[in-house]
């Protein structure tokens, strides 16, 4: 039989042929049809659309709102959005320190009164010196008699007046002057006084806030807008969109080029070492290992020593190199395990049959078989990524103050979550936006990168 | 079987005396001095502390002594918490911190794959979507958050009740482990979640899957024996290096839980420069790592015969 | 459809898995470590209260502790010569009566003082105890406390054998101290803890292990540590051999939780888990709601922008300095940015509470109020520019801390002073350990800075600016504010002295050596059964040691 006649010819693969079979529709490469079916996926869309807002919400958006994000507005610390900014023109403060008592004082047992009117620069209280009797006075923003408590104690006073500035809103304060004895003990015949504070400006910080024109005349009592903040102010009085979308710059920085990068290390690092297996892999885990066991805060500090970053300046780019340096084993070593369990697949022995070579074979069969999980990892690095950065920033690597960041603005706010939500809200909020968005992009790029799910819609 | 092991043991050992040398090196390349306190020292007390903790020795032969040290098991005594020793500090707090790893892994692992497999049966309907938001959220809002505000919500809880349904911190027992297990394995259970679903989707599509269906096998047995344990593989690697992770990583949980574990004491270390205890710590928690490695990929072997680790 | 079954199974399976293993854990856990006993703030029946600390009290070997949580927990549980009684007056402890002269100290010990072992505290557990802590080998960082004892400094240094130190028992209640020089105010300085005694057969005993556990320690305190789980819990037990039962009315003190975080401290509270928590401005309006009894109290730091004054930084321009002093206004960053209750806007390095001749010193000599004017700082600015040649502002560098409060300070003076002076300041973070590097090898135009007070008197502030202070990090040099620190120092006249205090405290202020930024203050919320549960500055704070439980109030 003249077919036991073989030659070594016969082994060789074939040559790339023409197509054998005419194809009703135009040949699609791996690449047109992934998007093809990128583009008709509504979620993955929806999510570039997101993703597009993101990136104007920090470039288009400062050209946009042009308000310094470092600016303090230190009339409006930490207000909510659409808090009231009604103001009234009051004279400057000056220190006040009545020589005698000049003040008439109220009918209570005390005599305890409002020497002047209250605003957001002093509430200034007398009351009837009774020898050299010590006084103690409380503040509080209920009433006591609802609550049972005094509130907060402001003073123990020799003086028969005092004068108090601490953080004072516009609103009602209770005061309490609790009358003491010789040692320190609090003694009956307390007397409460409600106050209501208004919020003053004086000319020259309405001017200096650019309220007003230097050339304007106003007059004192005269009520104006402070400035407007929508999305409210944080604890320094900043412009919480300002602050946001200058902060999106940093977190949208990090947030997506640390897990590529990092991730793009791990897969080639991990594909590799799979894919040769052997002694190989082997040194190569454990290097892996090596990395991973490495305190990480310890060398953050040491990366920044060797890039020898000066103060103020941003090192938001050694932190990404370091960041890429030590996090990339975790993607390698998912990777790897994904390619022992592909590489026996019949479909890797086919490529490998037909000729492809190990470059084709990892690269065209291989990763795209892992792409799942690698994306689910990328997405998931975003904002551990973003909050990595915070950390560091927060102990001196990273973004020198008072440059903003989503991550940063998330732990300043998490002090007042309870009593001002909207500074933690609104950073943590875009953080979830972008995850979200891809999230979902990662969805959509899996299932249109995935070669089995060609068939499965 | 057992050759392979002793030989993974032996490469585990070089891995550990590699970390113990970078960390070293590195602790001390770190400026700072691990001796000043808010107050200065004269000279003299200087000297004094210096030649207590051996720092006036030159860094070779400091190596040498630590790798000694090392070989006997003996890490130290730490620089902050003057009079204890690294080994007590470690035997007495990594228990509390590995109990609560633990713990917080099975909630992580059992719950990423339960909702991950949920997700993936009911693609793209509505407990998909529910399950993503819930993940989404779960590891946008930093774990310091989640802990404040589930503590918080305990407060509320045992005010409203007028008695201590759980404890709001401290440890002891086991109530006392329970929410801050699952506040630490929250993220981890978020991206075990997806990682599940998307091996889950990979797997509906194959071939034994189809040839299964084929054969008539019943669908619940296609679900156990097939889906689930090929789908699961990549949840039990990343599981190995994130048991390790998770025991360092409880931190944030520890403090606002008021929990003796170790990981306070590894970051209180590096801020603080204590060197025995960064070196303790580092040295401890890489062999704890590599131990893990070395036992997830032994059973990887057992879940997916194709790969065999010691070909 | 049979997945769902499937998953029904795998959730219960899961389930009853979570509970075994939870049942096992429970198991091993409380046998590896001692349980957080579920204590109230508060328990009448056992005449017991619970406080929480902040960390683990690194240090309880008395000659070696510096820190204030281990002098907190030393504060119950040992006892010196002397202490801070309630009034904030010192009375006797050990010692039942004293006498400083000049050139000698003599304590008269009481008999009747216990170790909770029963044996007499003897002038020789003092003599032993100051011995090491000034044994070299020992590395006490406060051994600089004992220096005004004869032959202190040399034995620290090694030139002399520790038995050379200038005290001596003529008889076991009797202790007589040599002083090196004179020290106006030496009885005070004993309330630290390096002064504590230690007895030597039980520290020989411990084989260097002492104070590293609770039966590592001998007490004569009013209380003595009788469970101590390492980062969890402590708890004090009266003491049965203290000498004055009569002062000590609880039985126990627990400490149920170790934690630095402020918000779980408060919802311990609430919890009624422990009887007292400090409180941020941020819980002030809900302790109000909840109608607390919130209480205030001023820890005795002072905190301040501290100018590196070496040569060749601008920093070392007085005019700059000045322009800075006129355009930063204190009253503003305490009463707007930190708005801290309690924080006192500062006004001098001296705080308010030290004491005077006879009345407050800030009474005695009221420190110059500097009024900010940001016109005459700019003008003050321009002359510092001519001074150094410069065209443009300098940039300068702030060295900060990584907690929340410098941040939030230096990020209020670099606005401050880039809207006021055109100044652009660049803030430098640093982590504790490389801010104290910075701050030592000169690498900063300004830094953060704070400073407590060791002893009850002027000098622990007055003399931070000396140029031969290791802690004067800015290396201020001026001979003429190094010869009013001499006359602090060592004249015996307190007429004398306190001129001097004030003549550093206008130098100061004149020069702008240091721009006093506040006193710091606590604001906390106490249990109202609780009596007598004092604070104070010096010494152990909180101390409980002499509380009551008194419900009679509510």
């Amino acid at each position: 039989m003249s077919s036991t006649n073989l030659s070594p010819a016969d082994f060789q693969p074939l040559p790339p042929s023409e197509a054998v079979q005419q194809i009703s529709r135009p040949s699609l490469s791996y690449w047109a049809d992934a998007w093809r079916r990128l583009s008709e996926n509504p979620r993955a869309m929806a999510s570039l659309g997101l993703i597009t807002f993101l990136l104007a919400f920090v470039s288009i958006g400062p050209a946009l709102w042009q308000v310094d994000p470092s600016a303090q507005d230190l009339d409006q610390i930490g207000i909510g959005p659409g808090a009231d900014r009604t103001v009234t023109i009051a004279a400057p403060f000056v220190p006040w320190s009545p020589q005698q008592q000049s003040v008439t004082p109220a009918d209570n047992n005390l005599g305890l009164r409002l020497a002047m009117q209250a605003n957001t620069q002093a509430v200034r209280l007398a009351w009837t010196a009774t020898g050299s009797t010590r006084h103690r006075l409380y503040r509080n923003v209920f009433d006591p008699e609802t609550t049972g408590s005094l509130g907060l104690p402001l003073v123990d006073r020799d003086q028969p007046w005092f004068e108090d500035r601490l953080d004072l809103q516009p609103g009602t304060y209770y005061y309490t002057l609790v009358p003491l004895s010789a040692d320190g003990v609090e003694n009956d015949g307390a007397v409460t006084l409600p106050v209501d504070v208004i919020r003053v400006i004086s000319i020259a910080q309405a001017v200096d806030r650019g309220l007003i024109d230097a050339n304007d005349t106003v007059q004192l009592g005269q009520r104006l807008k402070l400035a407007w903040h929508p999305l409210g102010t944080d604890y320094l009085g900043r412009d919480m969109l300002a602050r946001l979308m200058y902060g999106g710059q940093v977190s949208l920085f990090i947030g997506i080029f640390a897990p590529l990068a990092f991730v793009l290390l791990g897969v080639i690092y991990g594909s590799v070492s799979g894919f040769l297996g052997g002694a190989t892999d082997q040194t190569m885990m454990r290097f892996a290992d090596f990395v991973v066991a490495l305190p990480f805060l310890l060398f953050m500090i040491l990366f920044k020593v060797i890039f020898g970053i000066g103060p103020g300046e941003s090192g938001i780019w050694p932190m990404l190199v370091a960041m890429i340096i030590l996090l990339w084993p975790a993607p390698a070593r998912l990777v790897r395990g994904q390619i022992l369990q592909i590489r026996e697949e019949g479909y890797v022995s086919a490529s490998r049959l037909l000729g492809g070579t190990t470059a084709y074979v990892v690269g065209r069969h291989m990763l795209p078989n892992t792409m799942g999980v690698i994306l689910v990892t990328i997405t998931f690095q975003v904002p551990s990524a973003i909050f990595t950065e915070a950390f560091l920033s927060f102990i001196g690597m990273g973004v020198a103050p008072p440059t903003p960041s989503w991550g940063a603005m998330c732990n300043e706010g998490i002090k007042s979550m309870l009593t001002r939500p909207h500074e933690l809200m609104f950073p943590a909020m875009l953080i979830s936006i972008t995850v979200l968005a891809f999230n979902l992009l990662g969805d959509g790029l899996r299932d249109a990168l995935d070669a089995r799910m060609r068939g499965a819609e | 079987m057992l050759k392979y092991f002793a030989k993974r043991l032996l490469l585990g050992l070089v891995t550990i005396w590699f970390i113990a040398s970078a960390t070293f090196f590195g602790m001390h390349a770190v400026p700072g001095d691990p001796l000043a306190g808010d107050k200065a020292m004269t000279p003299q007390i200087r000297a004094n502390l210096e030649a207590k903790y051996g720092l006036d020795q030159p860094l070779g032969t400091q190596y040498l002594i630590y790798l000694g040290n090392i070989a006997q098991g003996d890490f130290g005594i730490s620089y902050t918490q003057e009079n204890r020793r690294v080994n007590d500090i470690i035997r007495e707090h990594f228990p509390i911190s590995a109990t609560l790893g633990i713990l917080a892994i099975v909630f992580a692992g059992l719950g990423g794959v339960l909702w991950g497999a949920l997700t993936a049966l009911y693609r793209n309907q509505w407990p998909d979507v529910v399950i993503m938001f819930a993940v989404i959220l779960g590891i946008s809002v930093p774990s310091f958050v989640v802990a404040a505000i589930s503590q918080w919500s305990l407060v509320g809880l045992n005010l409203a009740a007028g008695t201590t349904v759980l404890p709001i911190g401290g440890w002891g027992s086991i109530w006392h482990m329970l929410v801050p297990a699952l506040v630490l394995g929250l993220s981890t259970m978020a991206y075990l979640t997806r990682l599940m679903r998307s091996s889950m989707l990979e797997v509906v599509g194959t071939d034994y899957i189809r040839t299964a269906k084929a054969k008539g096998v019943p669908p619940t047995q296609i679900f156990s024996r097939h889906q689930l344990r090929n789908a699961i593989l990549p949840v039990i690697t990343v599981l190995g290096p994130a048991i390790a992770g998770i025991t360092t990583g409880g931190f944030v949980v520890e403090i606002v839980f008021a929990i003796p574990g170790l990981g306070r004491y590894f970051v209180q270390a590096i801020q603080q420069l204590d060197y025995t205890v960064i070196m303790g710590t580092t040295v401890f928690y890489g062999a704890f790592l590599v131990f893990m490695v070395i036992l997830v990929d032994l059973f990887y072997g057992l879940i997916d015969p194709r790969v065999r680790v010691d070909q | 459809m049979s997945p769902n079954r499937q998953l029904a199974q795998f959730f219960l399976l899961a389930f009853a898995g979570v509970a075994l293993l939870m049942l096992a854990l429970h198991y091993a856990g409380s046998a590896l470590s001692g349980t957080s006993s579920d204590v109230s703030a508060v328990d009448e029946d056992a005449n017991s209260i619970s406080i929480i600390i902040r960390e683990e009290p690194p240090q309880l070997n008395s000659s070696r502790a510096t820190d204030a949580i281990s002098g907190m927990v030393l504060g119950h549980v040992m006892e010196g010569l002397v202490r801070m009684g309630l009034d904030d007056r010192l009375e006797g402890a050990v010692a039942e009566r004293w006498e400083v002269t000049p050139t000698q100290a003599t304590f008269w010990l009481r008999e009747n003082a216990k170790w909770s072992d029963g044996q007499p505290v003897t002038a020789a557990d003092f003599i032993f105890a100051w011995q090491t802590a000034l044994k070299p080998e020992t590395g006490s960082q406060y051994a600089f406390l004992l220096f005004a004892i004869q032959n202190a400094e040399a034995i620290n240094q090694g030139t002399l054998p520790a038995s050379a130190l200038g005290v001596s028992a003529p008889d076991p209640y009797t202790l007589v101290i040599d002083l090196a020089r004179p020290v106006p105010f030496f009885d005070k300085t004993l309330v630290f803890p390096t002064f504590l005694p230690i007895r030597e057969d039980f520290y020989n005993a411990t084989n260097g292990r002492f104070g590293a556990d609770a039966d590592q320690l001998l007490y004569n305190g009013p209380f003595q540590i009788s469970r101590w789980v390492h980062g969890s819990s402590m708890t004090f037990k009266r003491n049965p051999y203290f000498w004055n039962q009569d002062e000590i009315h609880l039985d126990a003190i627990h400490v149920p939780y170790i934690t630095s975080d402020a918000t779980a401290s408060l919802n311990f509270f609430k919890d009624n888990k422990i009887a007292i928590t400090g409180l941020q401005a941020e819980n002030l309006s809900e302790a109000m709601r909840m109608g607390w009894q919130i209480r205030q109290h001023r820890d005795g730091t002072v905190f301040f922008l501290e100018f590196n004054h070496r040569q060749g930084r601008v920093t070392d321009n007085v005019n700059l300095r000045r322009a800075l002093q006129l355009a930063l206004d204190m009253d503003e960053m305490v009463y707007k940015v930190t708005k801290l209750p309690g924080y006192e806007p500062g006004v001098s390095l001296f705080p308010g509470w030290l004491m005077g001749e006879e009345k407050l010193l800030r009474q005695e000599y009221p420190p110059q109020k500097i009024t900010p004017d940001a016109s005459l700082a700019k003008q003050h600015l321009q002359k510092a520019l001519q001074e150094l040649g410069l065209k443009e502002p300098p940039d300068l560098v702030l060295l900060s801390g990584d907690n929340p409060i410098s941040s939030v300070q230096s990020e209020w003076v670099q606005q401050t002073l880039k809207t006021k002076l055109g100044i652009s300041v660049k803030i430098d973070k640093q982590i504790f350990k490389q801010r104290l590097a910075k701050m030592t090898s000169g690498d900063f135009d300004l830094v953060l800075a704070g400073w407590g007070p060791d002893y009850n008197d002027p000098l622990t502030f007055g003399d931070l600016f000396a140029s031969w202070n290791k802690n004067n990090r800015g290396q201020y040099n001026s001979p003429e504010l190094d010869a009013f620190i001499d006359i602090a120092q060592s004249r015996l006249e307190p007429a004398v002295r306190m001129k001097a205090f004030g003549d550093i405290q206008q130098h100061l202020i004149d020069q702008a050596v240091v721009l006093p930024m506040y006193e710091r203050g606590v604001t906390y919320v106490v249990d109202p059964s609780i009596k007598q549960l004092k604070r104070r500055v010096i010494g152990p704070d909180p101390d409980v040691s002499r509380a009551y439980i008194d419900t009679s109030g509510e």
